[in-house]
């Protein structure tokens, strides 16, 4: 599904990632974990295509596919998903209008004819329900004074309607209500498949009690220091980052 | 120099030829208005970029021409009028070919009784009191030269007369042609809307040609909103690209009235707006909101004057521009609050988008205050499409062209969702998806 080789990624000349190696299998749940500032935001939007950051080494294989080569909207249609951190606001567009105008182009891209209006509405009906988003928020400027839960919600929800072979959330957990919490994890869950493939960015340990991932791996200063099976996870949450550090041979900083 | 003396006589021996064609009407006391007008006219001189309120807008180019005053003959066929109406806009149609009224255009039966639409020739030869109530009343002719010379050609545009009481439901949509056949037309429309106490309309005045050419509409609108009367004013400015455009609108409120303008600019090579409102009585509200979308070379003007006159009134201004290529834009809005003007509530946004590196705008909002117990704000911008918003469109799968267009959209979209007309509303919206997405469907 997607493969990372030696990734070395800058911004401003100053170097964020220094050689990250990933690999992910059809089917597979990996999460990345990490404290503030290890990069793993930094890598989310390099793997959707944002220009900011500048690649100096390394390659990206997304099925087969050059992924570093493709412009952003190319990466979407050919089934690459990122669930932002802070997903922007964009006055005067509503939801509706968004999903049916991605959705149409990512059909397009497959040769497949455009959705009619029931079609499409008894598909987003369908996907509504997975991640229990009001009906209102459809018709709403997107993510227009939403609501920290209904903003990540939202972005779950446009995740069901694109149905991407490949999904990064980025820290979709942060600022979540364990209710919230529990709805979004129920959501992903219900769309995660043996075709499909889902990586978690995340902080904390919580949300992968609900998205129990195949894989857990360690970023710390650009690189993925350590990776394992979700009891990594438990363990992090247990003892925090330090003891990794040291293992690794890192010199743990004080705070 | 010696050109524009040559442009000065130009229109003062045409003015002659006018005067010669009126016959019998030029006894009558508005033919001394048309010549204490012309005499302003000759002594006044064509704005320059050294005038403040002219500073951006160099009409030079306008001066070039020898624009010849419409003459009343002219006829067109009537389905050529029909790519100009809305169908959706169920109402009552006022054609106008060079700024002379077409009757037989035009589609005004069941007007409703008592109130009055008719060219404002008619109501003039039939000496109305509004006329002698309001006309040249707002509009000032002697400090402006275009308004001068507009007043002295006074003879036709569009007269609406609405008594006390009267709710017009139905739309009035006054369609201006420019036809100029190759020449150069100066066409001239004066209009006069006097809206009585308690009563409400809906005005649209819509400016539009029937071909590419190089002619010149110079206007002046006065409108009078009567006691508790609810006036919606929509102008909807679709001139040839190489035409000038000049429009003066006056409007006056009475106390507890209420006026609405949306101004949706697309056409002309330069355009200038004047809008001034005045409160002349307390509780007044008034909406003045604009849409400029601008391409090639064309240059769009507006000049806004709220004048609060009178305590407890509020306005609301809203104007947003769409720039492209090496168009320019210029945005002038005054806010005048006089100091017996107690809490005044005053409202004022200019925004701009620019799409290209060669695009300019000028904006200046401007703020008078000599109350002290007021609410005002004010505030411009100027910038690029967002491009947070267009990466987080891209990601979903939308191209880059798509995604400009609906994040142009919805920059617009907060003034076309104002437009009191639906039909107009929707004609907007239409104009910006043909303009950057063929596509893109709403």
């Amino acid at each position: 599904m997607l493969e990372i080789k030696n990734l070395h990624v800058s911004i401003e000349g100053k170097e964020i990632l220094k050689g990250i190696n990933l690999k992910i299998n059809k089917g597979e749940v990996h999460a990345i974990m990490g404290p503030n500032g290890s990069g793993k935001s930094t890598l989310a939007q390099v793997l959707a295509g944002r220009e900011d950051y500048e690649i100096t080494k390394g390659e990206v294989t997304f099925q087969g596919m050059n992924l570093l080569e493709m412009s952003p909207e190319d990466r979407a249609r050919a089934g690459f998903f990122l669930a932002f951190q802070y997903p922007v606001e964009i006055p005067g567009v509503s939801n509706t209008n968004l999903l049916k105008t991605a959705l149409n182009e990512i059909r397009k891209a497959k040769g497949e004819e455009n959705l009619d209006a029931m079609e499409f509405l008894s598909l987003i009906k369908e996907k509504m329900k997975l991640v229990e988003m009001d009906q209102s928020l459809l018709s709403r400027a997107v993510n227009e004074s939403f609501s920290g839960g209904e903003k990540k919600r939202n972005e779950i929800f446009q995740m069901a309607v694109l149905n991407p072979k490949l999904a990064v959330l980025d820290e979709t957990d942060s600022g979540l209500d364990i209710d919230a919490l529990k709805i979004v994890a129920n959501g992903v869950n219900k769309l995660k498949s043996k075709d499909n493939s889902i990586i978690v960015v995340t902080h904390y340990q919580r949300l992968l009690n609900y998205i129990i991932p195949d894989y857990v791996h360690v970023l710390y200063k650009g690189k993925i220091i350590k990776s394992g099976t979700k009891e990594l996870a438990l363990e992090l949450e247990d003892r925090g980052y330090d003891w990794i550090r040291e293992n690794s041979g890192e010199l743990a900083v004080s705070k | 120099m010696d050109e524009i003396l040559n442009i000065k006589k130009w229109y003062l021996e045409n003015f002659e030829i006018f005067q010669n064609s009126l016959n019998g009407e030029s006894t009558r006391p508005i033919n001394q208005l048309r010549k204490d007008a012309i005499l302003k006219f000759s002594e006044l001189s064509f704005p320059t970029i050294k005038d403040e309120e002219w500073k951006y807008t160099n009409i030079s180019p306008l001066l070039k021409h020898y624009f010849k005053p419409a003459a009343a003959n002219h006829s067109i066929e009537k389905s050529k009028i029909d790519q100009f109406k809305f169908d959706a806009l169920q109402g009552f149609l006022a054609v106008f070919i060079n700024g002379i009224f077409a009757p037989d255009l035009s589609e005004l039966e069941n007007f409703p009784r008592g109130a009055v639409i008719s060219s404002l020739d008619e109501a003039i030869d039939s000496s109305h009191p509004a006329v002698k109530k309001y006309f040249n009343k707002y509009a000032d002719y002697e400090r402006h030269i275009f308004t001068s010379l507009n007043t002295a050609f006074t003879k036709d545009g569009a007269f609406i007369y609405i008594p006390d009481g009267k709710i017009v439901e139905e739309p009035i949509h006054i369609l201006f042609i420019a036809s100029s056949n190759g020449e150069k037309i100066l066409s001239q429309p004066r209009n006069l809307f006097s809206i009585g106490k308690n009563s409400q309309v809906k005005i649209l005045e819509h400016f539009v040609s029937l071909d590419e050419g190089i002619y010149f509409t110079n206007s002046v609108s006065e409108i009078s909103a009567g006691e508790n009367a609810i006036v919606s004013h929509v102008k909807l400015q679709e001139e040839s690209k190489k035409a000038f455009h000049i429009h003066r609108i006056e409007v006056e409120q009475e106390r507890s009235s209420n006026f609405s303008s949306h101004s949706i600019s697309f056409g002309g090579n330069i355009s200038r707006n004047d809008l001034n409102v005045r409160f002349n009585g307390e509780g007044g509200e008034s909406t003045l909101n604009g849409l400029y979308l601008t391409g090639g070379e064309q240059l769009y003007d507006t000049h806004t004057l709220i004048d609060h006159a009178k305590p407890h009134c509020t306005s609301h201004e809203h104007y947003k521009g769409i720039l492209d290529n090496k168009s320019r834009g210029v945005f002038n809005g005054k806010v005048m609050v006089r100091k017996d003007a107690q809490k005044t509530n005053a409202f004022q946004e200019n925004n701009n988008i620019i799409l290209s590196a060669e695009a300019l705008v000028n904006t200046k909002p401007q703020l008078e205050i000599f109350a002290d117990d007021v609410k005002c704000t004010h505030g411009a911008t100027i910038g690029q499409l967002d491009m947070d918003s267009m990466f987080y469109l891209k990601s979903r799968g939308i191209g880059a062209e798509n995604a400009r267009a609906i994040l142009i959209h919805a920059f617009a979209s907060d003034v076309i969702k104002t437009i009191p007309l639906e039909p107009i509303k929707n004609y907007a919206e239409s104009i910006l998806t043909e303009k950057f997405n063929k596509q893109f469907q709403q």
